[in-house]
């Protein structure tokens, strides 16, 4: 097996045995009901964090992505009660989700700053405008929200494919050809594997960086809105600390946070393998929610210790050849 | 008077050279900040600057001001040291979540207040000590590594208050309350642990090799190492300050509310922390420590935010205003911006110090 795909392969052994493991203790687990529901309920994490991937793939992080879904969803439900179509505010929310990371990315470029601290800047910034814009919950009314939420495909078995798990896997398949199929998808991995030869080898490091992290901006904004049609809501306090789950996601997904190295399909499962833990807690019952942040804790920590070995491994045999 | 008509700024050479020289004084811009923004408190309530005794303690919006800044100073100032090493300690407001969740824990098993202090600082160190082994020994990049106890402290927080039961996480102790909102000698005792901490810290930075081991590993630790200094053990001490402080933060902050909040308690306050932290000129490229314009930070950012909630503006703006200040400071800390600026406004005939 060629190396790249050792994470991959890891990832989704661990999501197939925990999802057995769950049919293995409860009854009614192994069901494309249970799939169905955990692909609907991880949607807007898992199109978030495939914009978050592309960021760690390149060396950096965002951690504005929880805030931005929350500022999304008040402004959409601001927008729909002024009478916009929905989708019209989905697509306003979208742009300005691309044009909000274009300018992180040019800032991090043109400044030399740490993307690890503008992008905090930014989570403060947004989940601010949540406030400002709302304080509450705001419902978001709209015939069109009703049919979206009604709309969903039979899966074989008593389960469903929702409209936001069919966008999450439209948007998969999106990410997965920009990555490795256009060649802002390659100068994406040359930026990550090492900068500087990047740049000697003609990767337009600006340009690049900009497209980058406006590709975040557009797949949380994406997420953002999945989210407030999900929850036909749009409440300020949406979306806090889904920047770590993202992360989470992502790095469960192999994908290394040094750069460099990861694949979009596998941040699908990072955030199955987080949605899966706190689905059998709910099955069980007697656990509490503590246990999901412990679990996930626990298996971050587990990956990014193969992770160094694997790295550790590589590193050995290239001095040996060396 | 002919030197005034060629330089636009309307200074003559001299004046503009002490002017330069006072510019490159580190403390210079935050101390200007912190002016600027009492100034403008001033304003806002003219009893701003008063001070006056009420039952035997100070009394004032200064005073407040400084207590409600002692957390979050505590907490940035091992952060200043862990930046110092070029790291980052994400995890302070769960092991200040975990330190709440011992002291209710241990109070309700009925240990003495001592030995729950103890304990809970014990925690903290653990803490401490698990991002340490992780960051020195293993190599994970810090970042990474404290997200770790970060996603699953608070977890570990809310399975602590479930060995009591967990049903009522609140607790009544004198000897916490005395920390933490007492007072001493006419002033709030928590102002004296926060000072304790900082004369430590800075007789270890300042008065022992450590702190220049420290910088000379956050300025290039390949070369620190070569110059004999175990690089390991300096990062792995650098989170155990950080740890410890966490702890004492979160040792003040639950003897506050009286009560373990596992979700809510020290949240976003790595985020202050690290802000207090650039806004005293530590740079997270590391290699800086600077511990007295840390706490001027964490002040600056207290009195932002009371400046804030005294102007009658919606707290909600509060978050805004503190992103906007994150992104002014640092723009003028990138040296990139600054060259740009520079370069964009010779042509025009001015000059920026």
């Amino acid at each position: 097996m060629k190396e790249r795909y050792i994470p991959i392969a890891g990832t989704i052994f661990v999501f197939i045995a925990l999802f057995l493991t769950g049919g293995a203790l409860y009854k009614h687990f192994l069901s494309t009901l249970v799939l169905g529901d955990l692909l609907a309920d991880n949607a807007f994490i898992i199109i978030a964090a495939i914009g978050t991937t592309f960021v760690i793939i390149s060396g950096g992080i965002d951690l504005s992505i929880g805030s931005m879904i929350g500022f999304v969803g008040v402004v959409m439900a601001g927008l729909v009660g002024h009478g916009w179509h929905p989708l019209a505010a989905a697509a306003a929310m979208i742009a300005f989700g691309v044009l909000y990371g274009g300018i992180v990315g040019w800032i991090i470029d043109i400044c030399d700053i740490q993307p690890f601290i503008i992008t905090l800047a930014g989570l403060f910034l947004l989940r601010g405008s949540c406030f400002m814009v709302s304080l509450d919950s705001v419902p978001i009314k709209h015939s069109f929200v009703d049919a979206f939420s009604a709309w969903r495909i039979p899966l074989p078995g008593s389960g469903f494919l929702t409209s936001s798990a069919i966008v999450m896997l439209l948007a998969l398949l999106a990410g997965v050809v920009i990555a490795h199929f256009t060649r802002f998808g390659t100068n994406v991995y040359a930026l990550g594997g090492d900068r500087t030869s990047a740049a000697l080898m003609g990767v337009p490091i600006r340009r690049t960086t900009v497209m980058i992290y406006a590709l975040g901006g557009f797949y949380s904004a994406l997420g953002g809105v999945i989210y407030a049609l999900y929850t036909a809501s749009g409440y300020p306090l949406a979306g806090s600390g889904v920047e770590l789950d993202a992360i989470a996601a992502v790095v469960l997904g192999g994908t290394l946070l040094t750069g460099g190295v990861g694949l979009v399909v596998g941040t699908l499962f990072g955030g199955l393998i987080s949605g899966l833990i706190a689905t059998i807690i709910d099955f069980d019952g007697t656990l509490t929610s503590a246990w999901a942040r412990v679990v996930v804790g626990l298996l971050l920590f587990l990956f990014i210790l193969a992770q160094r070995t694997l790295i550790g491994t590589r590193n050995a045999l290239r001095q040996s050849i060396g | 008077m002919s030197r005034e008509h060629t330089n636009s700024v309307g200074l003559t050479a001299y004046p503009r050279a002490v002017l330069v020289r006072l510019a490159e004084k580190r403390a210079v811009w935050p101390l200007l900040a912190l002016a600027l923004i009492l100034v403008v408190d001033g304003f806002i309530s003219p009893e701003f600057f008063s001070i006056r005794i009420v039952e035997g303690h100070l009394f004032g919006s200064l005073v407040d001001v400084v207590y409600r800044s002692m957390p979050t100073a505590v907490v940035a100032l091992g952060m200043a040291v862990v930046i110092g090493t070029k790291g980052i300690d994400l995890s302070v407001g769960a092991v200040i979540a975990i330190c709440g969740a011992m002291i209710t824990w241990r109070l309700h098993m009925g240990d003495p207040p001592l030995i729950v202090l103890g304990a809970a600082l014990a925690a903290a160190l653990l803490c401490g000590l698990w991002n340490g082994l992780l960051v020195a020994l293993l190599d994970i990049q810090p970042i990474v590594a404290t997200l770790i106890l970060m996603v699953s402290g608070r977890g570990i927080a809310q399975m602590i208050n479930l060995l009591y039961g967990g049903t009522d996480p609140s607790f009544s102790s004198d000897f916490f309350a005395a920390i933490s909102t007492g007072h001493l000698a006419m002033l709030p005792s928590r102002l004296f642990v926060g000072a304790g901490i900082f004369a430590l810290l800075w007789l270890l930075m300042r008065r022992t090799a450590f702190g220049l081991f420290v910088e000379a590993v956050g300025g290039n630790a390949a070369a620190a190492d070569l110059a004999g200094i175990d690089a390991k053990m300096i990062k792995l001490a650098a989170y155990l300050v950080s740890g410890l402080c966490a702890g004492l933060a979160g040792v003040v902050i639950t003897a506050d509310t009286h009560t373990s909040d596992p979700v809510s308690a020290g949240l976003y306050i790595e985020l202050d922390a690290i802000l207090a932290v650039v806004i005293g000129g530590g740079s997270l490229a590391g290699g800086r420590v600077y511990l007295g314009l840390t706490l001027l930070g964490a002040l600056i950012i207290q009195s932002l935010t009371t400046s804030i909630l005294m102007s009658g503006v919606p707290p909600e703006y509060n978050l805004v205003v503190k992103a906007l200040v994150v992104l002014i400071v640092l723009l003028l800390q990138s040296h990139k911006f600054r060259a740009r600026i520079r370069r964009s406004a010779r042509p025009a005939g001015k000059h920026l110090p």
